[in-house]
């Protein structure tokens, strides 16, 4: 029997609508009422002045293992996260082995269990092996204990097969995540199509190019009546699709990465592959259309899309490099800069439930939540507290940023996962 | 020109400096050495003065004009650039600027005079002799300068000269040329 | 002016002082090659080194014969014999090469950015030869340095480029020289292919070549790739030549004093008809010949100052 109490900060659990100064107790990894506290040695965190927030969920992730151990591991990951601020992370099928299949999930929930400091939950692979031709198998993912089901980093194109995937994770009951990229309007693609892309020779990324699959999959969710989530929104078109199958009740939903609000493709132009991620950075108006679609709710779900690679693979020609950047680092203390403090889109009470509650609710997680007798995860939260982004202290093995040297406002302080510390500032 | 001779480098004040030939003076040394030219070369006509940008241009197109008066012979000029014939490209700091050379051609059976304003370490004239050379073979090189300032590091010496004028090495001569500075004729040293 | 640039990456970075400061360079440059002796000892002791991971024989000779006629020692590397094919990233083989004294590398890549990329990383000067759909500066030189020695000027002449713009690195270069100069720039060619987002870089683009040519001052005309790109992007050759092709009969709505260029290799009977090719008006032999001075005067300018 152990305890711990919070003291003296401001609770904010969406889950429960609160949003107070109390002391949060927690007694065996779960959080508890303070009457339980009977004689057990407690240890006390002073929280004032902190935001006491349910553990935050990153649910796009990549873990680079099985395979890529030498980009990250899912140790390092983790550690990535925790530094982040936070406790669950949902890790994304394109490994090697792909996770496409029941063992490689057991592999990887196994070794989370052993090496990661934060909760790692896989996703399974829609198609086999990733390719988009024939359907993994679902159901077994399912018993295997993916929290979704999704082709991240590529996209089925064949629309039929889209259909019966959504249609079949209905009946397992696992909601569909879909990095939204219609293969031959983007092509050869590297960055948004626009200002800078004609400028600079290299080939373009159309916005169409993701708003057709958010399309299909608005008539999808329809047709089968089961939830689609469109992974990392970046063109304006697609928060206007979003928005207006939502009022029409569709179930479909977006995520937000940092890089795609804090960022505009104006940024390439010195060929710096940092700056260089999938769906690319996007024009001034598609930014601010995710701002809106943030302020307004059309897009609820906020997420980094860590996409870790080694220096010496993103070190080589703009067009050869692999897309993404790391950001489970950064990515609080970006959301928390531009979105609160910078742009006044959201209160912190709102941006804490796009990382809490809103994962969990969509991927049915025990977790996101500061209610009695749920797991003690909790993330301490500075929101005033001014810090510069140094790569070279990342727990990540990576160093893919574009956000080296900035200043930020606002980040985390300390991390506990099932009441543990497991990172503190 | 002087090999050391860095046009960008802003002149020093001009107070510094001390006037050593003013425009009369300049007008009889070039006239003398256009009559000494007349005197060493019985065919005129098979001279050419191939003047070194800038300065040198200007005192060849000089020459060339009272050596018209004097023996009324429209005598030939040229420009021969020695920018791209030096041997100190790639250990500077800042790059001379190449000119076109324009010469008569062919240069065989001719004299061309190399005609520049200062005459230094004699690199210059070196580079200049290299750059004709990679027009053709002319019977003979010959060498006028407006100043010789003496500290020669090649056996080169002038056969006509405005000028002898002893000089430290670190001293600075400067000429100044109307139709290329657009002030008054006149040649300055400049003492560090 | 002043030049202290190592590396030519792009046009669009240069001044329009330092591009009029190359093509005045390249003045002095053009007169070494009427020479008896067709060589200056510039860059005598220094190794330039023609790294070409995309096939190109006539930027690479033309390189070649501008080193040599400057005294530099040359190697060629081309894409079939350099390592890169092996797996070794760019940065790695051009590293190597520095390890060898290369003073100058001229690199032609398939990437846009390629250039600039190694520029960063060498101490070595390093010249853009072609980078992707980038630039070519060296091609923009010279046909801005074939309008000005034609025509005695740039600014207010009204340049047509005709063709695969969208692709075309040498359109680029073009359009920013050209622009900062102050010529007036069209854009001509299949809508697929010269998209209306060029019109943000400063030039006007149009599908329709009739009512472009009367008043050009200067037709230059892109080779076109059918067989290298997507298909999606045009029908087909023949429909190509039918629209926008230079033919004999389009070829009278010229200015008499219109220059056409072309950057080579010539398509005959695709853009450009042979008559129109060899005509009066022609000066594609002038841009080789001029090619070879503004990359004697580039080569000069970027390896010439100490490192």
């Amino acid at each position: 029997m152990s305890a711990i109490i919070i003291r003296n900060g401001r609770v904010i659990d969406p889950a429960n609508k609160r949003d107070e100064v109390v002391d949060l107790t927690i007694v065996d990894e779960r959080i508890a009422d303070q009457s339980a506290i009977k004689n057990q040695k407690t240890e006390t965190i002073d929280a004032k002045g902190l935001i006491v927030a349910p553990g935050l969920i990153d649910m796009h992730v990549h873990l680079r293992e099985p395979g890529f151990g030498h980009k990250e591991t899912i140790a390092s990951g983790a550690h990535a996260a925790a530094a982040g601020g936070f406790t669950t992370i949902v890790c994304m099928p394109n490994t090697l082995p792909a996770a496409d299949n029941p063992a490689t999930i057991a592999w990887i929930k196994d070794r989370a269990n052993r090496t990661a400091s934060v909760n790692v939950l896989p996703t399974g692979a829609i198609s086999k092996n990733i390719a988009g031709e024939e359907l993994a198998p679902i159901g077994s993912l399912g018993q295997a204990g993916v929290v979704a089901i999704t082709d991240d980093g590529h996209c089925v194109q064949n629309h039929e097969l889209m259909r019966r995937a959504v249609e079949y994770a209905r009946m397992v009951g696992l909601p569909v995540l879909d990095h939204c990229q219609d293969y031959n309007l983007v092509g050869n693609g590297v960055v948004n199509e626009g200002y800078w892309s004609t400028l600079l020779g290299l080939p373009g990324w159309p916005a169409a190019g993701e708003e057709a699959i958010v399309m299909r999959n608005i008539l999808l969710a329809e047709l089968c009546d089961h939830h689609i989530h469109c992974q990392h929104i970046s063109a304006a078109g697609s928060v206007r699709l979003i928005r207006e199958a939502q009022a029409r009740g569709v179930k479909i939903s977006g995520e937000v990465c940092p890089h795609h609000i804090a960022l505009t493709d104006e940024a390439i132009q010195n060929f710096d592959t940092n700056y260089k991620m999938n769906p690319p950075l996007r024009s001034k108006a598609d930014v601010d259309a995710i701002l809106e679609g943030i302020a307004d709710g059309t897009l609820s779900i906020l997420c980094s899309d860590h996409a870790p690679h080694a220096g010496f693979e993103k070190e080589v020609e703009f067009d050869q490099a692999p897309f993404g950047i790391v950001g489970l680092e950064t990515a609080l203390g970006i959301f928390i800069d531009q979105l609160v403090h910078k742009h006044h889109k959201i209160d912190i009470v709102r941006l804490i439930k796009m990382y809490t509650l809103e994962p969990a609710k969509l991927l049915k997680l025990d977790a996101g939540t500061l209610s009695v007798g749920a797991p003690a995860d909790v993330t301490l939260i500075a929101s005033d507290l001014e810090w510069t982004v140094r790569t070279d202290q990342f727990q990540s093995l990576s160093r893919n940023s574009p956000f080296d040297g900035w200043k930020l406002k606002g980040r985390a302080v300390r991390t506990i996962v099932n009441g543990k510390t497991v990172w503190s500032l | 020109m002087q090999m050391d001779d860095k046009k960008h480098i802003a002149s020093p004040a001009r107070t510094s400096g001390v006037p050593i030939m003013d425009a009369e003076a300049i007008w009889r040394a070039l006239r003398r050495i256009a009559h000494e030219i007349i005197e060493q070369n019985a065919d005129l006509k098979s001279v050419v003065l191939a003047g070194i940008p800038l300065r040198g241009v200007e005192v060849a197109h000089r020459l060339a004009e009272f050596i018209r008066d004097v023996a009324k012979i429209d005598i030939e000029t040229g420009t021969i650039d020695v920018a791209m014939h030096r041997d100190d490209v790639g250990t500077r700091a800042e790059l001379p600027m190449v000119h076109a050379s324009k010469l008569p051609l062919p240069l065989e059976h001719r004299t061309v005079i190399i005609v520049d304003d200062v005459l230094f370490t004699g690199r210059t004239v070196r580079a200049a002799m290299d750059a004709i050379s990679s027009f053709g073979r002319p019977a003979r090189i010959q060498l006028a300068a407006l100043v010789d300032r003496g500290h020669r590091e090649l056996p080169i010496r002038a056969d006509y000269v405005g000028k002898n004028l002893p000089t430290a090495t670190r001293e600075q001569i400067q000429v100044r040329l109307q139709n290329v500075d657009q002030e008054p004729d006149a040649v300055w040293l400049f003492k560090e | 002016m002043n030049w202290n640039r190592k590396d030519l990456l792009g046009l669009r970075e240069l001044s329009a002082d330092e591009i009029n400061f190359i093509l005045e360079t390249a003045d002095a440059f053009k007169q070494v090659g009427t020479r008896e002796i067709k060589k200056v000892p510039a860059l005598r002791g220094k190794t330039l080194v023609n790294f070409f991971v995309e096939p190109s024989t006539r930027t690479r000779t033309s390189f070649e014969l501008a080193a040599f006629r400057l005294s530099a020692d040359v190697i060629n590397i081309s894409a079939t014999t350099s390592s890169l094919t092996k797996g070794e990233t760019l940065k790695d083989t051009a590293r190597n090469l520095e390890a060898l004294h290369a003073d100058i590398l001229v690199l032609r890549h398939s990437s846009a950015g390629a250039a600039q990329f190694l520029a960063q990383r060498l101490k070595s000067s390093v010249i853009n030869a072609g980078d992707g759909a980038h630039e070519h500066p060296t091609q923009g030189l010279l046909d801005m340095y074939t309008i000005r020695e034609k025509r005695g000027r740039i600014d207010n002449l009204h340049v047509v480029i005709v063709g695969d713009i969208l692709f075309s690195r040498v359109a680029r270069s073009n359009i920013f020289g050209l622009t900062k100069l102050g010529a007036r720039v069209t854009l001509v060619g299949p809508s697929t292919l010269v998209p209306r987002e060029f019109e943000k870089l400063g030039v006007t683009v149009s599908n329709q070549i009739d009512k472009v040519l009367p008043d050009a001052d200067v037709v230059n005309l892109l080779r076109i790739q059918h067989e290298r790109q997507r298909k999606e992007y045009f029908p087909g050759i023949s429909e190509y030549t039918t629209l926008f092709g230079l033919t004999k009969e389009r070829a009278k709505l010229l200015k008499p004093n219109c220059l056409v260029m072309h950057p080579g290799p010539i398509n005959r009977g695709v853009e450009i008809d042979s008559e129109v090719a060899d005509g009066l008006q022609s000066v594609i032999l002038d841009q080789v010949t001029n090619g070879l001075a503004v990359r004697m005067a580039v080569l000069y300018l970027c390896g010439g100052i100490a490192a």
